[in-house]
């Protein structure tokens, strides 16, 4: 059968997937998906408390500097690692039922997705009190918005088959991803820290060049297309790279669960 | 394969890995490659066998624990995929191995009909459709809005049983799911496979009741070890199985 008649039979299976992890994350608790927007504001307030009190370095946009870097790293983070246990928790249903595998990791990604898109409304709120007003700019989003999406899946497709094999990778990656964290500007801005010798740290973070130009849209500058060419590329080129890892090494999976 | 043929099996072989220890960590696993300490035990589960269902036949897979009797139906569920040979199906197929595998334990019986549904390729608006039948067969009343991990194990079975037999397939797996539930729900479930029997279904069947075996099937097939000793008609197979079994 080919793969996009499989992938019609079980669409239905995707949203449904979708729809659990969302339903079940918020399930028990009080507010429900209002936390989605609260989270993220309550780590800005911090995050500027400590950067622009404390350290004295803010200006009246800074919180919106922060929650941009700070929304996208986190989906990155959250995405990737729920990815990376997509196939180990659904074990029990890998052994018993045929289902195309790659579900499992694509609709933990994409719930997260969901979930990011949610809490893009406290940005917008944040940005207006703030004083940044959208722009015609402001249509470049979307193009960081997609180049996320497919660096996180492709992340997450390798991630998840290397973590059938190895259950170690989990916590490797929170360190990997702890690194990336600093590496990506997401507190500071980068002129504060380059010295001349270390700007290759951010030339090749691709989850910086996605945060560099999603920030150049919401604060109304132009697109930088250096890094949005290098973000694409990158992102496409480690998608093909985990899928066919993932497709390689999905058979073994059964053998290892 | 020809025309008739529902399952057909062409020198099917699986083979297992067992590593003398397990390793699961990527620190264990570079530094057993470092000291060459890498070493697997090779395990057939199964090896070459082979054998052509028709279209309704009703068949039997007879054999002790670790014949290769699951690891047949997995593979020929698509679960599991083989080492070598070949195995073609034609049709719908529906597997009822151990009901109620794919539920969330959080999500309620209601939820879970849709969850579970979807895993087996049923569209969501079918599904709707069926909502109340489910629900009826399942004989959960109220429980069908409570969290499926406060389910008893018979009622997680009823429920898994009333989904996945919700179409009538073409090709039906059956591993020692006969002897779910209580004494009406085990009654019921059966007439509802005696049903699908009718309506030329081709079964494939696990029991180690042989009584129940040679009531329901037509064929049998005998594996011991991973092979097939016999394959021939139910009274036969069994006969001799039972011989070799008891003495």
């Amino acid at each position: 059968m080919s793969v996009i008649k499989t992938f019609g039979k079980y669409r239905n299976l995707l949203g449904e997937l979708v729809k659990k992890d969302i339903k079940l994350k918020y399930r028990n608790s009080y507010l429900g998906v209002i936390w989605t927007m609260l989270e993220p504001l309550l780590t800005m307030l911090v995050l500027t408390l400590v950067f622009s009190e404390l350290l004295g370095k803010g200006t009246k946009d800074f919180p919106v500097y922060i929650l941009t870097g700070r929304l996208l790293f986190s989906f990155y983070s959250n995405g990737t690692k729920a990815a990376l246990k997509a196939v180990r928790n659904n074990a029990g249903m890998i052994k018993k039922v045929y289902v195309p595998k790659y579900m499992y990791p694509l609709a933990s990604v994409l719930s997260g997705y969901v979930i990011f898109l949610i809490s893009l409304v406290v940005l917008a709120v944040v940005a207006v009190v703030r004083g940044v007003y959208p722009t015609l700019q402001l249509f470049w989003i979307v193009v960081p918005l997609a180049q996320i999406l497919l660096l996180t899946l492709g992340s997450g497709m390798l991630l998840s088959t290397m973590a059938v094999f190895f259950r170690d990778i989990e916590y490797l990656w929170g360190v990997a991803l702890m690194l990336l964290m600093y590496t990506c500007a997401i507190f500071y801005k980068i002129d504060s820290v380059i010295t001349g010798t270390n700007g290759w740290i951010f030339k090749y973070n691709p989850l910086y060049a996605i945060i560099v130009n999603f920030r150049n849209a919401v604060f109304g500058q132009a697109p930088d297309f250096q890094s949005m060419f290098y973000a694409t590329a990158f992102g496409a080129v480690l998608m093909l790279f985990g899928t066919f890892v993932f497709y390689k090494q999905q058979d073994k999976f059964i053998l290892y669960l | 394969m020809s025309e008739m043929s529902a399952v057909t099996v062409q020198d099917l072989g699986v083979k297992f890995h067992l590593s003398e220890q397990k390793v699961d960590n990527l620190k264990e696993y570079v530094i057993r490659i470092l000291k060459h300490q890498m070493r697997y035990k090779e395990f057939w589960a199964l090896r070459e066998v082979s054998f052509d269902i028709k279209k309704g036949e009703r068949v039997a897979i007879l054999g002790l624990n670790g014949a290769g009797k699951s690891t047949l139906l997995k593979v020929i569920a698509g679960v599991l995929k083989a080492t070598e040979g070949k195995v073609t199906r034609s049709g719908v197929l529906v597997p009822l191995l151990e009901l109620g595998a794919g539920f969330d334990q959080q999500y309620t019986g209601a939820e879970n009909i849709y969850l579970y549904g979807a895993m087996l390729g049923y569209p969501k608006a079918f599904l709707r459709e069926k909502f109340d039948e489910i629900v009826a067969f399942s004989e959960l009343g109220e429980f069908i809005d409570v969290p499926v991990k406060n389910y008893s194990s018979g009622m997680r079975a009823r429920l898994g049983f009333s989904i996945a037999t919700l179409v009538e397939p073409e090709i039906l797996i059956l591993d020692e799911v006969l002897s779910v539930g209580d004494v009406k729900f085990r009654k019921k479930s059966e007439n509802r496979i005696k049903e699908m029997f009718r309506q030329e279904t081709t079964v494939l069947f696990v029991s180690h009741n042989l009584a129940q075996v040679r009531s329901l099937c037509t064929r049998a097939l005998w594996l011991e070890k991973g092979r097939l000793v016999e394959d021939g008609p139910v009274e036969v197979v069994t006969e001799h199985f039972e011989k070799a079994t008891t003495k």
